[in-house]
This record gives C-alpha cells, structure tokens and sequence, in this order.
C-alpha cells in the first residue's frame, strides 16, 4: 500500500518535472533564441538611423519662444521703462531672488530706483512675468548664463533692462491706464472717456 | 637569444594586451553608444580617443581606499588574481604562428584552469569587502561561474576529440580545411554563452548588477584596485574572443593578410559581439540563469559531445 502511493507521488512528479521541463525548453528555445536573435539584430541596425543627440556648443537646439530663461526688463513703444515699482514680482517670486526699490519721478511716473535678481536663487519659473501687471519683467530664451564667480549672477537694473519691448510690441501702461502723470491727464488714455464732474446735478 | 626572443614576445603581448583592454574602454563607449543613438565620447582628441588617457590618469589619481571593515590583505589581493589568471591564460593563446609563450600540450585545460582561478577573485573581493551587496554579488559569482564552467569544458571537449589533441597550436592546424564552426555548431553556441557568463558580462552581469546590487563584488573598490577589475573583465573579453577565434574560427589561418592580422580581425568581430550583446539584452533573473546553465546548456554540451565522439568513432571505424 505504502509503496504503491508512493510510486504514484513519483510518477506525478517526474511528470511535472517533464512539463515544466518541456515547457520551459520550448519557451526558451522557440521565442526566447529567435527573438533574443531578432533584438540583437534590431540593435545591429540601429548603426545606420541618425543619432539623436544635438552636439550642443556647436549646434544649438531648437528652444521654443516661450521658454522661460534669463529675464529682462522690457521698455514701453516710447522708450520709457514699463517697470512701475509695484513689488509683485517680488511677492509672486517663490525663492526671494527679486530685490527692488519704487521711486518716482518728476511727472509722478514710478520707476525703480534699483532692482535686482539674483540669478543663482532664479528658479525661472516665470511666476513673476505672470504677476506683472505691466508686461516689465519678461523670460526670454536665453540659457547660457554660466559664469565663473557666483556674484556675477546678480544682475543690476542696468544688466535687465534692454531697449526693446519684448514680448509685446505695442503695449504701452500708461497709455491705457487712467493715472494721471504729467502730459497725460485723467480722460485722455486709450479708450477712457472725461472723468464725469460729480458736483453737477446735469447729466 | 632564444630567452631574448621569449622575453620579447611576452613584453609585447603583455604590452598589447594592456592597450587593448584599455582601448576597449573607449570601443565599448562609443559602440554602444552607436547602437544607441548617441555619440558616446567623441570631444577628447580624434574620436573621442584621448578619452582612454583622461579615464587612465583619472582612475590613477583616485583616492585608493580600504575600507576599515574589510579583510584587508584578502581585499587588496582579490582584484590582483582577477588580472594575473587573466593575463596567465594569454600564455597559450597562439596569436600567429611562432607568436605564443608557451606551446603547451594541455592548452585548453590550462586555459580552463586559470579561467577557474578567476572566480577566487571575484568572491573574495565579495568576501572581504563585508559588506551585504558585495557578499551577494560574490555568492552569485559563485554559483554561476561554477556552474558556466562545467560546461564550458564540456563544450570544448568537441574540438578537442576533432582535433585530436588539447594543444591550441595543433587545434589551429587541424583547422586548415574547415574551420570547427561547421562541425561544432552547438559547442560554439554554448562555449559563447558559457564565456559570457564567465567573464560576467551583460546579460550575466549579476555578480555587479548595478540596479539591485549597487556594483555587486566591487561595490566596496575604488581607484586602482577597481580598475583592475575593470581590466581584468576587458581582458577576460579578449581572451573569450581570442579563444573563439582560435578554437572555432581558424585562429590566424587566412588568405592574403598575415596571420596575426586575422587573428586580431576575427578576435575583434567577437568583441563587438561581447558589446552587441551588452547593448541589447535584458539580464535574467538569477534561477533563470541557474536554469539555463544546468538544465539546457550542460545536456546540451554532453549531448554535442556524445554525438561528435559517436560520428569521429564511426569515421575512424
């Protein structure tokens, strides 16, 4: 009795040791050499389709236009600084790398009387651009801002401002905006009609 | 001036051998990288090929650190063993004829010997760098170049009943009608598959797999003593090629070219091969491996062995 059963217990498993056996040979001999023959073959071929890699100093990439590198400041259409001092670039900046300080000049325009970015801090995440509220402070597709002393990545005012508008060509703040400065009363910006004289009772 | 002549011939291969395995450094870079799309090296010097230079005095100029907990004769010995077994298995390849060390009778056992000795290296470096990872890529060495070299013998065995001698020389010159690939299909596949996992090169590079073993064996090395391993491996890939090349493919028999020009020409097909290899398979798991090696490849052997011995039997009657 004792014998039998354990005949029977090795004859099945010799049977299974001969499936897994056979399966796997076959497995192993029909899809694994072929296609371990086929991929080492695909590889071979890969000899003659173009290399991918872009050999950079000498070529450069294709950078979108609205890649967001090294910031400038932009000037309005007349050739005035758009920057109002208004700080918002330097609340929306998540790392604190935007200094400045307001000023105002003779005609009450804002300006900044200094304003800096620490480029070694700069995230370039563009949240500034997207705070100001006078299209100044813009991210343009410069990348290539390696220097050789960490202070040489502070860029003053006069390192940003450039003498252009940037991104947007016929924008200009105070033309559209209803703050009086001088030459440009209330009532004579774009699309702004005369302030109405509260006092008088007459439409 | 017969000691002369030898210690020529030993000075050069010794000198060839090393600037082959370092110029490997730089074919492996920029084949795989060709295979891949990409450039590899190619800024320092012509090609790229100054790179062996910079890679050379960068490996030298390496901070060579023991680590404190190691076994520290063993762990300074380990990657020498893997460079000398190497080196010592050059002794009888015949790279042209009159171009060899020693003409030895039992060519293909020394050769399997010093083979052997190679997997000291790898598991004692494993052992004395005491350090988990290190121990599993030894324990792994181990078990799989053990079982690689049963078969790899075994594969061998073929030629040599065809040849009718374990002298590499005279493996060579029973080659000159037809070159053993023809008869010995099957021992070229598994003695290929077998020197791969010897030399632990992808897809067998489990004793180091870099992305569950940090660098396995050598996980502990760093200067010199690491690229000595590194050596060691590029000269264990000549000498896989090299031996192909003598055993299967007619070693430095050839028309037109001189022989030592063919005996490099074929070795360096194989060691692209190595590369080839490297660049396009996936590593298997390890019982994977454990059942190839002792399930398909060594029946395999013994069945290419069994039939060669049969048919040379019948022929001779």
């Amino acid at each position: 009795m004792k014998v039998e059963v354990k005949k029977e217990k090795l004859s099945s498993l010799v049977l299974n040791l001969n499936l897994s056996l056979n399966l796997n040979f076959n497995l192993i001999l029909e899809v694994g050499m072929l296609s371990l023959i086929k991929g080492a073959w695909a590889v071979l071929l890969h000899m003659f389709s173009p290399r991918v890699t872009i050999q950079y100093p000498e070529k450069k990439p294709y950078v979108p236009p609205r890649w967001r590198g090294r910031i400038i400041l932009s000037r309005d259409p007349d050739g005035e600084e758009r920057c109002v001092a208004c700080y918002l670039c330097a609340v929306a900046c998540p790392v604190d790398c935007i200094a400045l300080q307001a000023a105002e000049d003779e005609h009450g325009r804002r300006y900044p009387g200094f304003f800096r970015i620490n480029f070694s801090r700069c995230i370039f995440c563009g949240f500034c651009e997207e705070a100001c509220p006078t299209y100044a402070i813009q991210l343009t597709t410069d990348y290539e801002m390696s220097e050789y002393k960490r202070t040489s990545l502070v860029y003053e005012k006069e390192d940003l401002l450039i003498s252009g508008t940037g991104k947007y060509p016929g924008h200009n703040f105070y033309r559209v905006a209803g703050l009086a400065i001088g030459g440009k009363d209330k009532g004579e910006a774009e699309n702004e009609e005369q302030p109405v004289d509260v006092k008088s009772l007459l439409p | 001036m017969q000691i002369m002549r030898q210690l020529e011939i030993i000075v050069g291969i010794l000198f060839v051998l090393t600037t082959i395995s370092a110029g490997l450094i730089w074919l492996e870079r920029r084949l795989l990288a060709l295979w891949q799309d990409r450039y590899g090296p190619n800024r320092v010097g012509s090609f790229g090929l100054l790179q062996v230079l910079a890679d050379m005095v960068k490996i030298l100029a390496k901070e060579d650190w023991t680590p404190p907990f190691a076994d520290k004769p063993v762990f300074i010995l380990a990657p020498a063993i893997i460079m000398i077994s190497a080196f010592m298995s050059f002794a009888v390849v015949p790279f042209a004829p009159g171009i060899s060390i020693i003409n030895m009778d039992i060519g293909v056992l020394f050769f399997l010997a010093m083979s052997s000795l190679g997997v000291y290296s790898v598991v004692l470096a494993g052992w004395a760098s005491d350090s988990k990872y290190s121990l599993l890529g030894g324990m792994r060495a181990a078990a799989q170049m053990v079982s690689y070299e049963v078969f790899m013998g075994l594969s061998l065995m073929g030629v040599v009943i065809l040849a009718g001698s374990f002298n590499i020389n005279e493996i060579v010159g029973a080659q000159r009608n037809l070159w053993f690939i023809i008869p010995q299909f099957p021992g070229f596949v598994i003695f290929f598959i077998a020197g791969i996992a010897e030399t632990h090169r992808l897809p067998f590079d489990l004793p180091e797999s870099e992305n569950e073993l940090v660098a396995g064996y050598h996980t502990e090395y760093s200067g010199m003593k690491f690229g000595m391993f590194f050596v060691g491996e590029y000269l264990g890939i000549t000498l896989i090629s090299a031996l192909i090349a003598t055993l299967f493919f007619g070693g430095w028999l050839g028309p037109v070219l001189p022989p030592v020009v063919w005996f490099f020409l074929k070795t360096f097909v194989f060691i692209c091969l190595f590369i080839l290899f490297r660049a396009s398979y996936p590593r298997p798991r390890y019982d994977q491996v454990m059942f190839l090696a002792w399930k398909i490849m060594l029946p395999l052997a013994l069945l290419n062995l069994v039939v060669t011995g049969a048919i040379v039997l019948i022929k001779t009657g």
